[in-house]
């Protein structure tokens, strides 16, 4: 038998049918009679609409219907919702702006739908989409985020522009600590606001049968469990059980297919309308106007320390951009996901974070690879940085002496999270080793026998994974539970289907939960199929985001499994004519203890289904279980990065030369599916670093609207990743397993900067550091 | 975007100032302009076929002279929209000023340009680049076509003042 167990790299299922071009995703998805929508879009970022005239369109060849906001109104949609309640400082709730699915009477980005044409042909309803005549009456738009809370109100619900004005930590613990301080490093800094860009752009069908009145939509969701819930319970487009969510073959989310967004609910409710199929898929401009943007902070750090370094305090402030409406799980992201990770690996007894959310005339900003994390992430790790050459001590020496360590665990942290395992030290000890950074000062050497300026960053970052504990979710202002189901069903010969409420994108779930189920049960991995993204076939679930998938929907599987394998018990001492006490599991064998009689897993499975010899009068047949299994506490993931640059002086060019991650994600399953979540966060976050930007000019229009102007990591601006593991095993799941998807972005992005200001001798440099800013920031410097 | 420059012209104020007010000699000078014409005392309609880098688009709009200080100076505001190519909007001034000795007109103008939609997102760098190119080539046709000299014998120095 092929056992393919927990820890090896078994290659991934999925992928012979993506490299052969037979995956499914939602635009190779035809429907009979299907129409095609085009969505007409605000090409101003601020405006009253005095009129809108849709006869033209309406009447050219080919058009069916063209739908309008002020249809949506009238079918008294709801809101697209904001899932995270956060409360100000003074106790009240956070203001949200109304997020209609169709513009009604007012534009507050570029790019905001406004109405939707349905045709016959895409090509149609592109073409009659021009003819949609708005008369746009523009209003000065609000675009800056350091100066929002002074502009003219947006909306009038949301007062001075600002959401909300959260706090969390001790302030006059954390004011006394720095005012007292040896010594205090302060920094201001951006975190550039990123365009998501997933491979495939999102895309859906909406199917109403006007017979059975069922609606089932097809769309690029990372979470079709939770969107389900959203569109009924909240815009209420159809009752619960009338609607399915199919997400299939979803090529890429990075957090941008978790949200409701009003183009698929739009889609929903036109299918509904007008009784056929109706299909859309974004054109790559769309996604860079309309699909939710990542980051976008500014803030300001203090960090108190004593004369040797040890940290005393930490006072953060930002503004965070929501953009013009608050996204599906915009609130959560600049708190929840931020504020609570400002202790990082390190010991500070005293911190305190504001964030005030600000909203502004540009797309809506939500969660995207590391959510919040990144943010936290970058300015502690260059705060560190820069305090350490301050106070002229090694990066590497401060880090030591304020870790968390690891006989301090559980660690209560300042920030409201309690850290159940980690060993800092020990993933940094292996980083520098694989780093040689004792070699370093020779490299520099021979780099500038060169002419070259070669430089060196550490980033010891962490991140709260595994979301999330439901009750601590719910105290927090989370409209729903973060648990997750799964489902193991053995078929009766012997073989395994698994049905988990996560989605995968990319993540290779279909080979990682195969390997965990298999190994349970010990049998091969070829033997287990995973069935994930149709709310028709499965539980509710809550799906796939913030690293989640393994450490909760593989708990839940994994507690499934157990279950499967308590029955297969009691089934074997039925047939083995044994107690049930005296039945040992493994290998794929059910055996009676100290004897040579058992029964393979495959012949209970068969047993099961045809119970000719079963315990029928105290056991219903059949071996299927399933499992909700709700989180203990978040998880911890945590390692240490080291970035080399070389930086050629004439032009200010950056060059990776070596990059080193060592991550402790606990329990691994498979070891090349985590390098690979690695390598693909670490790019992504060197493409923060170094080339990525949003910009929106100051009347809002997005200038970056194409690859022309949004520059996209490529294979020639990274290095070959040297990634390494230590393990700490998460306590509190049954997998021992932290997750690994987000990593990468989280830990790269400082330790890249870092190396950069390090190369060029001075502090600080702001993302993204294009050849341009590096070449200013040495002729500032002096040292070209 | 900001461009202003600066161009001699060998004739007489009044006569370059009428040839600014003259719609029939404007939509002549005007790159890839097809309509150009009068609806009020001081507003005129135009369409003009724009091709700036992946984008070909016909804007269609009104333009309005304001500040009307004869013969010396005015200023033309505008806007136009290209449908789903996005729109353009921008204002021009254009000051005359005579040399005392000599029959020669100096005329300064400065153009300042927002683009928005489409054109925006798909380059606006290259817009810009266009428009910069589009002023060169109006204010150079209008001076060849004023001076009656369609062989371009005569050297016209276009002096950029500001270009941002």
């Amino acid at each position: 038998m092929v056992q393919q167990s927990i820890g090896e790299r078994v290659l991934r299922k999925e992928d012979l049918r993506f490299i052969t071009g037979k995956g499914n995703y939602t635009d190779d998805i035809n429907l009979p009679g299907q129409a095609y929508a085009c969505f007409v879009r605000s090409p101003v970022a601020h405006a009253s609409i005095n009129s809108l005239d849709i006869s033209a369109a309406a009447g050219a060849d080919g058009v069916i219907a063209v739908l309008t906001g002020q249809q949506v109104a009238e079918d008294n949609l709801g809101s697209l919702p904001c899932g995270w309640m956060v409360h100000s400082k003074d106790g009240s709730e956070m203001k949200q702006p109304f997020h209609p699915v169709l513009a009604t009477d007012k534009i507050n980005y570029v790019g905001e739908p406004v109405a939707v044409v349905v045709a016959e042909t895409y090509l149609a309803a592109k073409n009659a989409s021009e003819l949609v005549e708005v008369d746009y009456e523009e209003i000065e738009a609000v675009v800056d985020i350091s100066s929002a809370q002074s502009a003219a109100d947006i909306y009038p619900e949301v007062p001075g522009n600002t959401v909300y004005q959260w706090e969390l930590g001790e302030k006059a613990d954390t004011e006394k600590a720095i005012s007292q301080a040896a010594h205090v490093t302060r920094i201001s800094l951006t975190n550039n606001r990123l365009i998501p860009n997933a491979i495939e752009p999102r895309a859906a069908i909406a199917d109403y049968n006007t017979g059975t009145q069922d609606l089932t939509l097809y769309t690029t969701s990372q979470n079709p469990g939770l969107a389900r819930l959203i569109l009924t319970a909240f815009v209420q487009i159809a009752p619960e059980h009338k609607l399915r969510i199919i997400a299939p073959d979803v090529g890429g989310g990075f957090g941008s297919k978790i949200f409701v967004y009003s183009e698929e609910t739009a889609l929903a409710w036109a299918s509904m309308k007008l009784g056929i199929p109706i299909k859309w898929t974004a054109e790559r401009s769309e996604s860079f106007l309309a699909d939710a943007h990542g980051r976008d902070h500014v803030t300001e750090v203090e960090l108190a320390m004593d004369d040797e370094g040890h940290f005393l305090g930490l006072h953060v402030k930002t503004i965070a951009n929501m953009g013009a409406y608050l996204s599906t799980f915009a609130s959560a992201v600049p708190t929840y996901l931020y504020g609570t990770l400002l202790a990082g690996q390190y010991k500070t007894p005293n911190i305190y974070v504001e964030v005030d959310a600000v909203v502004t005339n540009t797309a809506p900003v939500d969660a995207y690879r590391g959510a919040g994390r990144p943010e936290a992430a970058y300015l502690l790790e260059r705060i560190v940085e820069i305090a350490a050459r301050e106070m002229n001590l090694d990066p590497v020496e401060i880090r030591r002496r304020n870790f968390i360590q690891p006989a301090d665990f559980p660690y209560q942290t300042p920030v409201a999270l309690e850290y159940d395992s980690g060993d800092y030290e020990a993933s940094l000890n292996k980083a520098l080793e694989m780093a040689d950074y004792a070699g370093f000062a020779e490299r520099k050497e021979e780099a500038a026998s060169r002419g070259n300026k070669r430089g060196i960053g550490f980033s010891c970052y962490i991140e709260a994974c595994g979301l999330a504990p439901s009750q601590v979710a719910g105290s927090l202002g989370a409209g729903v539970g973060l648990w997750e189901s799964g489902e193991v069903r053995v078929n009766p010969t012997g073989t395994v289907t698994v049905l988990t409420g996560s989605h995968s994108h990319g993540q290779g779930h279909e080979t990682t939960f195969a390997q965990l189920v298999a190994s349970k049960f010990g049998i091969s991995v070829d033997d287990v199929e995973v069935v994930h993204g149709d709310t028709g076939k499965l539980d509710f679930g809550m799906g796939t985001y913030g690293s989640r998938s393994l450490a909760v929907g593989g708990s839940a599987l994994s507690k499934a499994a157990d279950k499967v394998i308590a029955k297969g018990k009691k089934i074997a001492a039925h047939m083995l004519e044994s107690d049930v006490e005296n039945i040992d599991f493994e290998d794929g064998e059910f055996k009676v203890r100290e004897s040579n009689q058992s029964k393979t897993f495959q012949e209970i499975a068969f047993a099961a289904y045809v119970p000719h010899d079963y315990p029928l009068e105290e056991l219903e047949p059949g071996l299927s279980e399933k499992a909700f299994y709700d989180p203990e506490n978040f998880t911890f993931p945590a390692g240490a990065h080291i970035c080399e640059v070389e930086i050629d002086p004439d032009t200010g060019v950056v060059d990776i030369v070596k990059f080193t991650a060592v991550d402790d994600f606990g329990t691994i399953i498979n070891p090349m599916i985590v390098e690979g979540q690695v390598h693909g966060g670490i790019a992504q976050g060197i493409g923060q670093a170094l080339l990525e930007q949003c910009v929106y000019d100051e009347t809002g229009q997005l200038l970056t609207g194409s690859y022309m102007d949004y520059c996209m990591p490529r294979a020639d601006d990274l290095p070959n990743f040297d990634v390494g593991m230590t393990c700490t095993p998460c306590t509190h799941n049954p997998v021992g397993a932290k997750g690994c998807g987000e990593a990468g972005a989280i830990g790269s992005p400082p330790a890249v900067i870092n190396a950069i200001t390090d190369a060029l001798g001075v502090m600080e440099i702001e993302m993204p550091a294009t050849s341009e800013r590096v070449w200013r920031a040495m002729q500032q410097a002096g040292g070209a | 975007m900001e461009l202003s420059q600066r161009v001699e012209i060998p004739l007489g104020l009044v006569q370059v100032w009428q040839s600014l007010n003259d719609p029939v000699i404007l939509k002549q000078c005007l790159p890839g302009c097809e309509v150009f014409e009068p609806i009020g005392d001081s507003e005129f309609n135009f369409t003009l076929l724009a091709k700036v880098g992946p984008v070909k688009a016909r804007f269609k709009g009104e333009i309005k002279l304001v500040d009307v200080n004869p013969p010396s100076s005015y200023t033309l505001t505008g806007a136009g929209k290209g449908g789903v190519a996005g729109f353009v909007k921008g204002f021009a001034t254009v000051r005359l000023e005579e040399k005392t000795e000599e029959t020669v007109t100096v005329m300064t103008y400065s153009v300042k340009a927002n683009v928005g939609g489409k054109l925006a997102q798909l380059g606006a760098r290259l817009v810009f680049g266009a428009a910069r190119k589009m002023a060169n080539e109006f204010f150079t046709n209008f001076v060849r076509v004023i001076c009656n000299d369609p062989d371009g014998k005569l050297e016209i120095k276009l002096e950029t003042v500001k270009d941002v």
